[in-house]
C-alpha cells in the first residue's frame, strides 16, 4: 500500500519487517532517522525480540554487530560519512569473518572540510572492504534493497551494505510502498548461520593466518562476490515476482536501445538523469541512461554487455579520487578495456552540490559533440577557486 | 571458599589432595576443561596462558560449560590460534584488538534475543587492548551493563609487538618506547591509569583484582563474578617473563611480590564500593625485592642504586597499603 512517507521511516519499518534480533546505533546525520526509527519499534514492543543497542561509537556499532551475527542473530545497523571510517577496520573484520550484516549507509561526504550532505565518498571510501555495495535509485528501491540485502547476505555470509543517498532520499518524504510482513516473509527465511558461536558445538572464529592460506581465503572471499553476481539478479527477479515490481539487480538500461551515448551513474542522481534524456530524446538526441544497481562486486560482464556497442559513455559520479579521477570510471575503464568508445568522467553533486537538469544537459551536450574534457567537474566555481589561489 | 587453613608458605595451589574433591581447586580437579589446551605457543613461564586458562577453566565450571568467549588481540590470540590449529575448546572469537568488549556485547545481545541467557559471555585481553585501544568500547559495556564478564591479563605492556609501553606500563619499567637511557630511565611517573579504579567509577556489579599466584582466590573471584550478571571486570596480574625480564621459573614468585610488597593490591568491590580486600600475608616486602628479580627495572640497580627512584615506587605501594588497608589484619 502506498503510504506518503519520510525514506527514513519507510527503511526503519522495512527493516524491523525483515526481523532483526539486534540492532546497534549511533547517531550521524543523515542516518539518524532510520535507527531513531527502529528504537521507537522496538521500544513499543511492534518489533519483538530484538535488542536495541546504544553504542559508544561506530566503531563499537560495527563490533556488536559481529558479536551478534557471530552469535546466530540477525543484525542491523546504519551509519554515514564519519562513522563508516571509523568502522573501517571493522567492516574489513566483517567480511574477512564472513558475516552477514546488513548496513544502511546514508550517504554523505568525508571532511575536511566537514559536509554533512550527499555524496558517494564514504561508501566508495570502503569499496575494497569485501562488503557488497547495492545503490538505490529512489526511496522504493532503498526500502526494496533492504529486504534483498538481508537474503543476499545470508545466502552467501557477506556482508551488505544498501547505500542510499543522504538527505536526498533519507529526509524526502514520498509515496512509498513499504513491503508487507506476509510479503517479507514469503520472500526472506529464518536466518540460519553458516557458522555460529554454540557451546555444543565449539567453534574457533577468527585465527591467524599466515602467508600458507592468507591469499585463498582472499580468493574464496572474491569467488563469494562473484557468486553475488549471478545471485543478485536472481533474487532480483524473485522479488519482482513475490512484490510485484522491480528491485535491485547489477545494471538498469533506461533508454539505451539505440542509443549513441549512455550516461553511467548510480544513486538518487539517476532521477534528473533519467529526465534531462528525456529531454534531449525529445530534441532527437539518442541518449540512454545505464543506472549501477551493484557498485560491489563490479558488474564488468553486465556493463561491457550494455555498452558494447555505444559510442560514448560519459560516468557522471558523486565521488572522486585525489589525484586520480572518478573512482567508477577507473573501474568501467578497466571493465571495458578495448572498446573503441570515447569515455568521460563528470564529477558532480559533491558535498550536497545540486546536480540540476540545466547543468546534466550543458555536459551532454558537449559530450554528445565529443567537445568535453575527459575530466569535469560539474558547475566548478572558478573564482573560488581563483581567489583561494 | 574453603575455611581449610592452608599452612605452606610456598605455593598456594598446594595441599589440594588434603582435600576433599569438592573443596578442590578447578585446577586440581580432573574433570576441568582445559579450556585452552596444550600444544599452544606461548613462551615459557606465561603469567598469561596460564592466567586464561584458570579463569575459564574456572568460569566453565560456574557456567557448566556454558561459556562462549570473545578474545582481542594480543599475545593470547596469536600463541593459541595460528590457523589451522587452536588450542581453544570453548567457542571462542577473535575480531579486532581494540573491540573485543563490543563483540562481547553484541554477543550477549545476540543471547538475549535468542532467548539464550543460560550461555555466558566472557571477554579476554591483554593490558594494551583493554586500557588503551579497546577502553572505549570497555567502558560503553560498562555503562550499558552487559551481561559481559571482561578479563584484563595484564602484563603491563605491548609484549606482543615487542614489549611497548601501554597505559597500565608502571614507572621505571623499560620498555622498547620507554628505554633505560637518560636522566630518567624507564618508563616516568605520574603517567597510566588504574583500569580497575575506572571500571568502578561506572559502579558495575563487580570488579576484582587477583594476580595468577594465587589459583584459588583467582578462582573464586571468577565464579563469585559468574553468580552475578551485568557488566563485571577482572583484573590478572600476569608476569611476562619476555618482557619482564624475569625467570621463566619465577613468574609466580614475581607476581606474589608484587601482591606483597603492596604494588599490586588484591580487592573485590561491587557497584563501586570496596567489599573485601585481601590483607598482606605478614609484613609487606621492601619493593626493591620485587623489581630487583626483573631485566626492566636493571636501571634501578645499575650502574648505580637509584635510591631516589626506588623510595618513590615505594612510596606507591606505602600508599596502595594505606589505601586499601592492606596490612590491617594481619599486623593486629
Amino acid at each position: 500500500m502506498l503510504r506518503q512517507i519520510e525514506g527514513s521511516q519507510a527503511v526503519a519499518e522495512t527493516v524491523a519487517r525483515c526481523r532483526p534480533q539486534v540492532v546497534c546505533a549511533y547517531p550521524i546525520s543523515p542516518q539518524t532517522h532510520i535507527v531513531e526509527g527502529l528504537s521507537r519499534l522496538v521500544k513499543s514492543g511492534d518489533l519483538a525480540g530484538c535488542e536495541f543497542i546504544n553504542v559508544e561509537s561506530e566503531f563499537a556499532a560495527m563490533s556488536v554487530a559481529i558479536g551478534a551475527v557471530a552469535a546466530g542473530a540477525r543484525t542491523y545497523t546504519a551509519t554515514a560519512s564519519q562513522g563508516l571510517l571509523f568502522m573501517a577496520e571493522a567492516l574489513y573484520n566483517a567480511s574477512g569473518l564472513g558475516l552477514p550484516i546488513v548496513m544502511t549507509v546514508a550517504n554523505r561526504a568525508i571532511g575536511a572540510p566537514i559536509n554533512i550532505w550527499n555524496d558517494h565518498s564514504d561508501a566508495m571510501s570502503q569499496r575494497d572492504c569485501g562488503w557488497v555495495q547495492l545503490y538505490a535509485e529512489s526511496n522504493q528501491d532503498a526500502v526494496d534493497l533492504h529486504v534483498l540485502a538481508f537474503r543476499l547476505a545470508e545466502e552467501l555470509s557477506v556482508p551488505v551494505m544498501v547505500c542510499m543517498d543522504g538527505f536526498v532520499l533519507t529526509h524526502a518524504y514520498e509515496r512509498i510502498d513499504v513491503p508487507g510482513q506476509e510479503q517479507v516473509d514469503a520472500y526472506l527465511p529464518a536466518f540460519r548461520p553458516r557458522q555460529m558461536l554454540d557451546p555444543h558445538e565449539p567453534l574457533t572464529i577468527g585465527a591467524m593466518v599466515g602467508p600458507e592460506a592468507f591469499t585463498e581465503v582472499r580468493y574464496l572471499a572474491h569467488q563469494v562476490q562473484r557468486r553475488a553476481l549471478d545471485r543478485i539478479p536472481e533474487l532480483a527477479g524473485a522479488f519482482e515476482a513475490g512484490f510485484r515490481r522491480p528491485a535491485g539487480g547489477l545494471v538498469r538500461p533506461y533508454r539505451c536501445a539505440d542509443a549513441e551515448t549512455v550516461v553511467v551513474a548510480l544513486g538518487s542522481v539517476l532521477g534528473t538523469v533519467k529526465d534531462t534524456v528525456d529531454e534531449m530524446r525529445d530534441d532527437g538526441v539518442r541518449v540512454g541512461v545505464l543506472g549501477l544497481g551493484t557498485f560491489r562486486p563490479f558488474p564488468a560482464g553486465a556493463l561491457r554487455q550494455a555498452l558494447g556497442r555505444v559510442a560514448r559513455v560519459v560516468v557522471l559520479e558523486r565521488a572522486f579520487s585525489v589525484g586520480t579521477g572518478g573512482i567508477v570510471s577507473a573501474d568501467l575503464d578497466s571493465a571495458l578495456t578495448g572498446l573503441p568508445q570515447r569515455r568521460y568522467t563528470v564529477v558532480a553533486g559533491l558535498g550536497g552540490r545540486p546536480v540540476t537538469k540545466a547543468s546534466v544537459r550543458a555536459v551532454l551536450d558537449a559530450a554528445t559533440a565529443d567537445d568535453l574534457e575527459p575530466l569535469t567537474f560539474l558547475d566548478l566555481d572558478r573564482s573560488t577557486v581563483e581567489a583561494v589561489r | 571458599m574453603s575455611a581449610v587453613k592452608f599452612y605452606q608458605t610456598g605455593s598456594l595451589a598446594v595441599g589440594n589432595r588434603l582435600l576433599p574433591i569438592e573443596q578442590r581447586s578447578v585446577q586440581a580437579t580432573g574433570d576441568r576443561t582445559n579450556a585452552i589446551t596444550c600444544g599452544h605457543r606461548a613462551c615459557q613461564g606465561c603469567g598469561e596462558a596460564l592466567g586464561a586458562r584458570v579463569v575459564l577453566d574456572a568460569a566453565m565450571r560456574a557456567t557448566g560449560g556454558k561459556l562462549i568467549v570473545v578474545n582481542a588481540t594480543g599475545c593470547l590470540e596469536v600463541f593459541s590460534t595460528p590457523y589451522p590449529e587452536s588450542a581453544w575448546r570453548v567457542p571462542w572469537i577473535h575480531s579486532l584488538f581494540g573491540n573485543a568488549p563490543a563483540v562481547a556485547s553484541g554477543v550477549a545481545a545476540a543471547l538475549r534475543a535468542r532467548g539464550r541467557t543460560d550461555i555466558r559471555v566472557l571477554g579476554q585481553g591483554g593490558d594494551g587492548g583493554t586500557v588503551d585501544i579497546g577502553f572505549g568500547a570497555l567502558s560503553g559495556m560498562f555503562e550499558r551493563d552487559d551481561d559481559v564478564l571482561f578479563v584484563c591479563y595484564d602484563n603491563e605492556a605491548y609484549m606482543n609487538t615487542g614489549v611497548q609501553r601501554s597505559g597500565a606500563t608502571p614507572p621505571a619499567a623499560r620498555t622498547a618506547t620507554t628505554q633505560a637511557v637518560g636522566p630518567e630511565p624507564g618508563n616516568v611517573f605520574g603517567q597510566g591509569k588504574s583500569a580497575p579504579l575506572i571500571a568502578m567509577a561506572h559502579e558495575i556489579g563487580y570488579v576484582a583484582t587477583a594476580t595468577v599466584a594465587d589459583v584459588r582466590d583467582l578462582e573464586r573471584k571468577v565464579a563469585r563474578a559468574m553468580e552475578l550478571h551485568g557488566a563485571r571486570y577482572l583484573h590478572v596480574l600476569v608476569p611476562c617473563p619476555l618482557g619482564w625480564g624475569s625467570a621463566t621459573s619465577e613468574t609466580i614468585r614475581v607476581a606474589r611480590l608484587a601482591v606483597q610488597s603492596g604494588l599490586f593490591p588484591l580487592f573485590e568491590a561491587e557497584r563501586g564500593e570496596v567489599v573485601a580486600v585481601t590483607p598482606l600475608r605478614g609484613a609487606p616486602v621492601p619493593v626493591e625485592e620485587y623489581l630487583r628479580i626483573q631485566k626492566r627495572y636493571a636501571n634501578l640497580f645499575s650502574p648505580a642504586v637509584r635510591a631516589d627512584v626506588l623510595a618513590r615506587i615505594q612510596a606507591l605501594a606505602e600508599r596502595n597499603i594505606a589505601r586499601f588497608g592492606l596490612c590491617r589484619a594481619e599486623e593486629s
